[in-house]
């Protein structure tokens, strides 16, 4: 079995060094994109990585208390944006989004955060905590029936037709200079974003008595109760900050993308899943560092890899390289590239 | 066995007069006794004394693009209203189904129909994507299909005598071939923007990728170049990377036929994009929808689609003009029609329902509909339509080919965008 596992490593290697290898003599031939697109690539995919990243977070974090994917996930970061569009409208036909464009996608993103944390502290509530004692399969299979739920109802509330932010301000549109680097001032502001507040969430599950509670929770949840942590209300805290962080995610998406709709969080979701695996399942480091890299895999895989081998429409793989890249990453090392943070059950 | 054989020669003499006496004939005005009625190949729709014929709608009335599917459930509705009794007897649509603008949805849609033997036709798909899968199942049944807005060359013929690969007998459109439409907005690149190289992008659909291809072929037998022909995933948000490739060839134009909302995103990031800084854009009629044409960034964006300015055109079976059509449709469901094949629907819908009026015989109350004979008295449709003649080719082609190509200039006024024709084709 080592045997096989090695020819797949080296297998793998050696397809990704020629392919590599023929973009650059392709680029050096004239073909294929200039610097700039390279530039380009590389931003956006690191901006969408980025929001993975953030999606990310609450898997991760609601995996490592209560060890199962709450594919619901995808769908609490879809209802911030979608209540975030209802605000931005509003803010826009009464002018302040073009006249405080600061304020205005503050209240955007307040409101986006509210919700996705109400949406995943309900969810919890009635969904999963009446499960808490099933096998873990339960609330598995529950939380894919919460996704469908919640599609359909926001289809139900708001409609199935795509619902468009107002553009943001030319600033944001325009480029912007860093480093000798010229980069959209929208993708500038999402990295910036989400970077902030991955430290802060960093710094809350460190530096907080809830955080402390959260990662003696995740450690062992009998102990913590016998130290005295609530441990329902880790739990609801856990999910609170994870559909923050979601939420977060839905204002930066209508930033880039702006428009969102009732499937728009399923997506999202299953890459922001593949992120936490990537980066190592229960680990908040990993998850953020595994959305950037699946959303550089992404942005600049096909066009590195693919277009190698002279395959005629690689942008349309880009799935399939994201895919790909976590198989590899999991062949090489299976408990993600920032290891597993596991509860002693687990472990054990 | 004489008397069935003295029927099947009268009825065939019926028939043969109404086709030849033209419109509105009815074949089963009269009822005949004593006789025995003997299906076709295909076999026959009996219809008991005292119930309804029944057709079906079969068109996107939820999801994204439900903008095109729910004017043609209700130009369906229209036309049956309009036409009135078909062979002395009322018709029924039934539930309305949903294809889904999907092969999941046309196949469910097309399954759930022929399971009821009693249905005729079906006024769908909405779709090309959706008949691909619809139009075997429909087929099969020996029912028949006229789709209002299915546009892909992949259903019918490649015009030039060969059918293509998802062509099933039995199926019938009164929207055009994309294989014009592609050549219609080659020639607007070529000629009238003086345009020569271009891209395409297309998102794997049949519609989307049919459209591509029959633009990059009409394209490079005019002389142009396209320096890349590539595709989205539905579902995608993220564009940089397909603009960035195709980006590389430096295109002068840019044509994306795919739909909300991935069109939305193509248009909102490809200022972004290194290389495509001046490019021109052009979509197709997927994308002549309100919450595309009211984005800031869709303002000097090409559509391509259908020639929607109908003029005096009337309907030659009810008499109705496109202006009536749409005060009854206003007046009727209190909005002006989202999508561009109203008329196409409701054509479609009067084209079956003459033919099963024309087949349709009565033999002591209980009415026969051969569906081998609605099949043939469908090919053989010569009739004015609101859209224009409607002539059917041997594969179904038979709506007619005005294309036309709209710029959107404001799109805080879109009505504007929608009426400012630029570019006009008709073969």
């Amino acid at each position: 079995m080592d045997s096989f596992l090695w020819v797949v490593r080296i297998g793998a290697i050696v397809l990704l060094i020629w392919g590599v290898a023929g973009t650059v003599v392709q680029g050096l031939s004239g073909q294929g994109p200039t610097g700039e697109a390279w530039r380009d690539l590389v931003v956006a995919g690191i901006a969408q990585g980025a929001m993975y990243g953030l999606i990310a977070l609450g898997y991760s974090m609601v995996y490592g208390v209560l060890g199962f994917i709450n594919f619901a996930h995808g769908e609490v970061f879809m209802s911030g944006g979608m209540v975030g569009f209802f605000v931005a409208n509003y803010l826009w036909e009464v002018g302040l989004w073009e006249t405080n464009f600061v304020l205005a996608i503050l209240l955007v993103l307040l409101s986006s955060i509210l919700t996705s944390t109400l949406v995943a502290v309900i969810v919890e509530r009635i969904a999963y905590r009446p499960l808490r004692a099933s096998p873990r399969l339960i609330p598995l299979i529950t939380s894919i029936g919460i996704s469908f739920f919640l599609q359909y109802t926001f289809a139900g509330l708001f409609g199935v037709a795509v619902k468009n932010y107002p553009p943001p301000p030319e600033s944001l549109r325009s480029r912007i200079s860093l480093l000798g680097l010229e980069i959209e001032g929208s993708k500038l502001l999402v990295i910036v974003v989400a970077v902030a507040t991955m430290v802060g969430l960093y710094l809350f599950v460190e530096k907080t008595r809830t955080g402390r509670s959260i990662r003696a929770v995740a450690e062992d949840k009998e102990i913590a109760a016998l130290m005295g942590i609530d441990v329902n209300r880790t739990i609801v805290a856990t999910f609170a900050v994870g559909g923050a962080m979601a939420g977060v995610a839905g204002t930066l998406w209508a930033l880039l993308f702006r428009g969102v709709s009732f499937i728009t969080g399923f997506l999202p979701g299953i890459k922001a899943f593949t992120a936490a695996v990537l980066g190592g399942i229960g680990n908040l480091p990993g998850a953020m560092a595994g959305g950037v890299l699946l959303g550089l895999f992404e942005g600049v895989g096909p066009q590195l890899v693919l277009a190698g081998f002279g395959i005629p429409g690689v942008s349309q793989l880009k799935d399939v390289v994201a895919f790909t890249a976590l198989v590899l990453v999991l062949i090489f090392k299976p408990t993600g590239l920032f290891g597993e943070r596991l509860s002693a059950e687990d472990r054990a | 066995m004489k008397g069935i054989l003295r029927a099947r020669r009268l009825l065939a003499v019926a028939v043969l007069l109404v086709a030849a006496c033209g419109e509105s004939v009815p074949a089963a005005d009269s009822d005949l006794t004593g006789l025995e009625f003997e299906a076709g190949p295909l076999g026959a729709v009996v219809v008991p004394p005292g119930e309804q014929i029944q057709i079906r709608s079969l068109n996107t009335i939820s999801g994204d693009n439900a903008f095109l599917g729910i004017p043609n459930q209700r130009g369906v509705e229209m036309a049956i209203e309009d036409y009135g009794p078909v062979a002395g007897r009322e018709v029924s649509m039934g539930t309305p189904l949903d294809d889904l603008c999907s092969p999941d949805g046309g196949q469910s849609g097309a399954q759930a129909t022929v399971a009821d033997p009693s249905v005729v036709g079906v006024i769908g798909t909405t779709c090309s994507s959706a008949a691909v899968a619809a139009s075997p199942l429909i087929s099969d049944a020996g029912m028949v299909m006229i789709a209002p807005s299915n546009t892909s060359p992949a259903l019918t013929s490649d015009l030039a005598g060969n059918p293509s690969p998802s062509h099933h007998p039995g199926y019938y459109r009164t929207a055009h071939n994309d294989l014009f439409q592609g050549k219609a907005v080659a020639l607007f690149v070529r000629d009238h923007l003086g345009l020569d190289t271009a891209a395409a992008i297309h998102d794997g659909d049949p519609y989307t990728q049919g459209l591509a291809e029959a633009f990059r072929d009409a394209f490079e037998e005019l002389g142009g170049v396209v320096t890349a022909f590539t595709a989205v995933n539905k579902g995608d948000t993220d564009m940089i990377a397909v603009l960035t490739e195709v980006a590389a060839g430096r295109p002068q134009t840019l044509f994306f036929p795919v739909f909300m909302p991935e069109g939305a995103f193509i248009v909102q990031q490809v200022d972004g994009v290194a290389g495509l800084e001046e490019v021109t854009l052009i979509v197709s009629a997927a994308l002549l929808v309100d919450n595309f044409m009211e984005l800031p960034e869709s303002e000097g964006v090409y559509i391509s689609g259908p020639d929607l300015r109908f003029g005096d055109n009337r309907n030659s079976i009810t008499g109705r003009s496109a202006a009536e059509l749409l005060d009854a449709y206003e007046a009727a469901y209190g909005e002006p029609p989202s999508g561009g094949y109203l008329a196409h629907a409701y054509d479609a819908t009067t084209m079956l329902l003459r033919a099963i009026d024309r087949v349709a015989v009565a033999i002591d109350g209980t009415l026969h509909i051969d569906r081998a004979q609605v099949r043939d008295e469908l090919t053989r449709t010569n009739m004015d339509g609101i859209i224009g003649p409607i002539d059917c080719d041997q594969f179904g082609d038979c709506g007619t080919q005005r294309l036309t190509v709209l710029y959107n200039t404001d799109a805080r006024n879109i009505e504007a965008g929608k009426n400012n024709v630029v570019f006009e084709y008709a073969p």
